[in-house]
Order: structure tokens, then C-alpha cells, then sequence
């Protein structure tokens, strides 16, 4: 006697698989930005590039000592932009999002991925701008000082990736690497990330300080004395929330989408 | 539709809570009274399909006919406006429900800097259950290159890549979505090879196709589709049968209207300084023609086209 229906009862699908399939989700993704060598040399290339040139010139100055922290943020901003923002609207146009989603793939795994591979490039920069600081720059500073900026970056890679995420849903993908170039470099001089604010235009000081971007600079470059004045708790709250308006506005976006679709 | 006329509930125990119908025949998956719109288009108008166990089943249908919505819809990534998805007694929407499905879409590009191995590796994680590397790796002709980067494969490489993934998770149902599209005959031909095979596996296959020869070769029951209806159902030789008809291209002087005239001719139009007849047979029509213009030149003779084939089937309804 045959059931005229096959079907599959919902299986429990175990730890180890879950863990399995996150870690290979994340390799992957980490190799294929790697190998990526537009993203790879954008991403690491330009800030190294630009201490190199700057924080070499004020070697042992302040200058030098300012730029460590600000470039480590528009690391951690672009690896996002690029990395999740990019490369999102672009597997999604490509219908390779939609490959993945016909499988039982879980859409944690694939945010998940973007999210830790963006935050491993941002650590790289990290890591490369603190030798630097100290080689070129002639920057000094402690052991507990180079792990809080880098802390302080990691933790901006959330919201970062939220805005990227919003980037991703809105813009079309062609215009994808344009519109996110005019995104992330205003972004980063109104937050001081190439100069201290004060030596800014007028509306530009206005602008930085509503921009996510400046407060998590503020943050980095408080580690090492170069703030403006401020409240830490502030700035942490600021980019919290910041998140939190990015990730729902474009859980809206997407429900809506999903809706149509 | 052939098959059970009964429509189940969302049953999920997966036992038959209705009579079995008289063949043992297991219904895999299922369309039913299926609409979906897209804006003010109607993809899909109360459209039912069934897939049964081991069976492989073309849908065959113009541009636009409806066949990859049929395709999205059963793998869970859209949701129907009306009608009923099942499949393997479950709504595929649920990401868990797709562990024993396989599916080849029509993608424009994937990540390119990962190695054919490396995507292998990465989309076997998915399934519980997967094939081994080295097997998907055989089934889907991939010997040899599964170190190069994707990016550097040829049009025909990248497809077979692309269902060398759906086969990862060793999945009972594989939605192939225009598997041969934009392929040369050479590579056409061994897809289908391999589609053969993955059928006498016991694979239960669904196939979307423009192509008549396709879905000639490799279905065992072909479903003709448009403007998200069924136009008609049947085994390729009873679809083909209905579908004979002959195209007769020349260029000759004779009167359109006394053409119209002969016997078993369906249409006959002027395209540039030719003319094109369709007949059902085209021996009688041609000698005919042959005899009255002796001045007639650049004959050709062709089977019937799909947009012909959809004439036929559709009583003009195509366009």
C-alpha cells in the first residue's frame, strides 16, 4: 500500500550542521572578497595608502596620531559599503541570492557570512594602520590601546552593515560602486576621518556630528587622546540607535518587497 | 489533470487521509488552482500541476508563459495569491523543507572568485544529507576543472557547475529551470545525457523548456504552457502529434488566395519577397505548387516552429 503523498516530516537539523555550514559560508565569502581584487585593494589599499603618504609626513606629530584611528574607521566603513552593500545588490540582480535561497540555506548564514567577512577586512586594516602608526608614524601607544580600537571598529562594522544592508535594497546594482563612492567619502570627511572637524567648513562641523560615522571616529580617536569633546555613552547610544532605524527601516523595505514578490 | 482530482490539506503527517487513486501513483509535488500576478501581469491564472515519483515532467511554453513562476513558486521563493504549494507534503517556504529538493535556475552570473570545488563545498554544507564532492563532481562532467575559478569557465562549464549544484544535497526532486538555455549543441546534447541519467536514478525531474526537441527527448509527460494556463498535457508523442504540421517557405508567384486553397494548408503569409505556408502536409501542397510555378525558388521545408506549434495548440491564441 503506497501513501499517494511523499512527504518529509520536519527534520531537526543538528548542531554540528549548522556549524558546519556557518563556517564554510564564512570561509568562502572571506576568500571571495580576498580574491576580489578591486575590493581587496579599495578596502585596505586606500587607507594604507593614504597614511603612508600622510602619517609619514607628520611622523611623530599629531597629525600622524589622528589619522591611525580615523583611517581604521573608513577601513571598517568601506569594507562594509563595498563588501555587504556591493556585493549584496549584486547577488541579488544576478539571481544567485535567489540560488541559495531555493536551498535550505538558512538567510542568517548568508547575513552572517557578509557581516564576519566585512569585519575581517576591517581588522586587517586595522592591524596594518597600528604597525604603521607605529613604524611610519612614529606613533606610541599601549597593547590595551591598539585592542580597544580595535574593539571600537569591530563594533562599528554593526552598524555600518545595517546602513549597507538598506544601500543594498535601494540602490540598483549597476549604479551600485558610483553611488556608494558618493556615500562613503562625503560621509568620511564630514566625520573627520581625513581631518579633525574644527579645521572643517562651518556646515560641514554641522553636518559631521549627525552622521554615525563621526561618532564611532570619536570613539576610536578618544583611545588615543584626539577627541573633540564629548560624551563616550552618547556616542555609543547614537550608533545603537543608528542601527536600530537602519535595520528596521530596511526590514520594512524588504517585507514589503517580499510581499510583492 | 491526470492523477488525484482530491485536494489535500496541509497534511502534515504525510499519510493519506484520502483514497489512493488507482495506480500507485506518489504525488511529489503540487500546483493547485495556483494564481500569481505580478503587478497587472498574470504569471500564473489557477494553474495546477503535479509532479509523481520518478517521473520527468516539461513544461514547455513561449517567453513569459509562466514556467519559471511555476518553478519559483515550488521552491518556496514566492508566494502564491491564490492556490495551494506543496511539496514533499510541506509548503517550501519553510528554508527546512527544501532539504531534499535540488534546483538549477536561470542566473546571469555567480560569484566568480570561487573555484567550482570551493562552490561545491559550500553548497553541499547546506544539506544534511549531501553526495559526496567527488560524485557531483562526476554526475555534472565537472572532471578537470574543479580548480579553476568560476569566472574562467566557458558558457557550457558554467551551466554544468550550475547543476552540479543542484545535485549537492542528493535532492528526490530537481527543479531545472531552462537548463540548456544559451548552450551549443554539443553541450545541449550531454546535459541531456545526464538528465537521462539522473532520471533512471528515480530522480523526479521538472524541466522548463522552450525548446520542442528538449522536452521531446527527455519527458515522460510534457505540459504546454502560456499565458499561465495549461494549454495542453500529454506524453511528447501525443504532444508532438498534435503539433505536425509542416512550414513551407519559397518564393513563387501564384496568388496567395488560390494557396489558402489547398488541401491541409492553415496559413499562408508573404515575409519579404517570399512566401511562408504552413500545411499540416506539405508533399501534396509542394508538388502542387511545383507544377503550376516552374519559375519557384529558394524552397525550404521545415517542421513546425514552436510559435507554430503554439498556433496550433492554442488556435491562434499565442501572440
Amino acid at each position: 500500500m503506497a501513501t499517494n503523498a511523499i512527504t518529509m516530516a520536519p527534520q531537526g537539523l543538528g548542531m554540528s550542521y549548522y556549524t558546519r555550514l556557518f563556517s564554510k559560508e564564512i570561509r568562502y565569502e572571506f576568500v571571495r572578497l580576498l580574491r576580489t581584487k578591486a575590493f581587496s585593494f579599495s578596502v585596505i589599499g586606500f587607507p594604507v595608502m593614504f597614511y603612508l603618504l600622510f602619517g609619514s609626513m607628520n611622523r611623530g606629530g599629531l597629525y600622524a596620531r589622528y589619522l591611525m584611528p580615523s583611517y581604521s574607521c573608513m577601513g571598517g566603513l568601506t569594507a562594509c559599503l563595498f563588501g555587504v552593500g556591493f556585493s549584496l545588490s549584486m547577488e541579488r540582480a544576478q539571481g544567485w541570492l535567489e540560488l541559495k535561497q531555493a536551498s535550505p540555506m538558512p538567510r542568517a548564514a548568508y547575513l552572517g557570512a557578509k557581516l564576519v567577512g566585512c569585519a575581517a577586512f576591517a581588522m586587517i586594516v586595522v592591524g596594518i594602520l597600528l604597525a604603521l602608526g607605529r613604524t611610519v608614524g612614529g606613533v606610541v601607544f599601549t597593547a590595551p590601546e591598539a585592542l580597544r580600537l580595535t574593539g571600537v571598529v569591530l563594533a562599528g562594522t554593526v552598524p555600518f552593515t545595517a546602513m549597507a544592508l538598506l544601500v543594498a535594497l535601494l540602490v540598483p546594482a549597476n549604479s551600485g560602486p558610483g553611488i556608494i563612492n558618493l556615500i562613503w567619502l562625503p560621509m568620511g570627511f564630514a566625520s573627520g576621518f581625513f581631518m579633525p572637524l574644527q579645521y572643517m567648513p562651518h556646515w560641514v562641523r554641522v553636518v559631521g556630528p549627525w552622521l554615525p560615522t563621526y561618532h564611532l571616529a570619536q570613539l576610536a580617536l578618544g583611545i588615543f587622546g584626539m577627541a573633540q569633546p564629548g560624551n563616550v555613552v552618547r556616542h555609543w547610544e547614537i550608533l545603537f540607535g543608528f542601527t536600530l532605524l537602519m535595520l528596521g527601516t530596511a526590514w520594512m523595505i524588504f517585507a514589503r518587497m517580499e510581499a510583492k514578490a | 489533470m491526470t492523477a488525484t482530482a482530491v485536494v489535500p490539506g496541509p497534511d502534515q503527517t504525510g499519510q493519506a487521509a484520502w483514497p489512493a487513486p488507482i495506480s500507485q501513483v506518489r504525488t511529489v509535488a503540487r500546483l493547485v488552482d495556483v494564481t500569481k500576478r505580478y503587478g497587472a501581469v498574470t504569471a500564473l491564472d489557477r494553474f495546477s500541476l503535479e509532479l509523481h515519483a520518478g517521473e520527468v515532467v516539461a513544461l514547455l511554453g513561449p517567453n513569459g508563459a509562466g514556467k519559471t513562476t511555476a518553478v519559483r513558486l515550488l521552491l518556496g521563493l514566492i508566494a502564491p495569491a491564490a492556490g495551494t504549494v506543496r511539496v514533499l507534503g510541506r509548503d517550501p517556504r519553510d528554508s527546512d523543507a527544501r532539504t531534499r529538493i535540488g534546483a538549477m535556475l536561470q542566473i546571469s552570473r555567480v560569484p566568480e572568485m570561487l573555484r567550482v570545488r570551493e562552490h561545491i563545498d559550500l553548497f553541499r554544507s547546506y544539506y544534511p544529507q549531501p553526495l559526496p564532492a567527488a560524485e557531483v563532481v562526476r554526475l555534472a562532467r565537472l572532471e578537470g576543472i574543479e580548480g579553476k575559478l568560476f569566472g574562467e569557465l566557458s558558457g557550457g562549464q558554467k551551466q554544468r557547475t550550475l547543476f552540479a549544484l543542484a545535485l549537492c544535497g542528493n535532492p528526490d526532486l530537481i527543479f531545472l529551470d531552462e537548463p540548456t538555455v544559451g548552450m551549443d549543441i554539443e553541450s545541449r546534447r550531454a546535459m541531456w545525457e545526464q538528465i537521462r541519467t539522473l532520471s533512471a536514478a528515480g530522480k523526479t525531474i521538472l524541466l522548463t523548456t522552450h525548446y520542442l526537441e528538449e522536452a521531446d527527448l527527455l519527458a515522460s509527460r510534457v505540459v504546454v504552457i502560456n499565458k499561465g494556463r495549461t494549454v495542453c498535457e500529454g506524453t511528447p508523442a501525443e504532444i508532438r502529434h498534435r503539433v505536425s504540421g509542416r512550414r513551407i517557405r519559397c518564393v513563387t508567384q501564384l496568388d496567395l488566395d488560390w494557396l489558402r486553397t489547398l488541401p491541409s494548408v492553415s496559413a499562408v503569409e508573404r515575409d519579404r519577397d517570399a512566401v511562408v505556408i504552413q500545411a499540416e502536409q506539405a508533399e501534396p501542397v509542394v508538388r502542387e505548387m511545383l507544377n503550376r510555378d516552374l519559375k519557384l525558388s529558394g524552397l525550404e521545408i521545415a517542421s513546425a516552429g514552436l510559435e507554430e506549434a503554439f498556433l496550433a495548440l492554442t488556435g491562434g491564441d499565442s501572440q
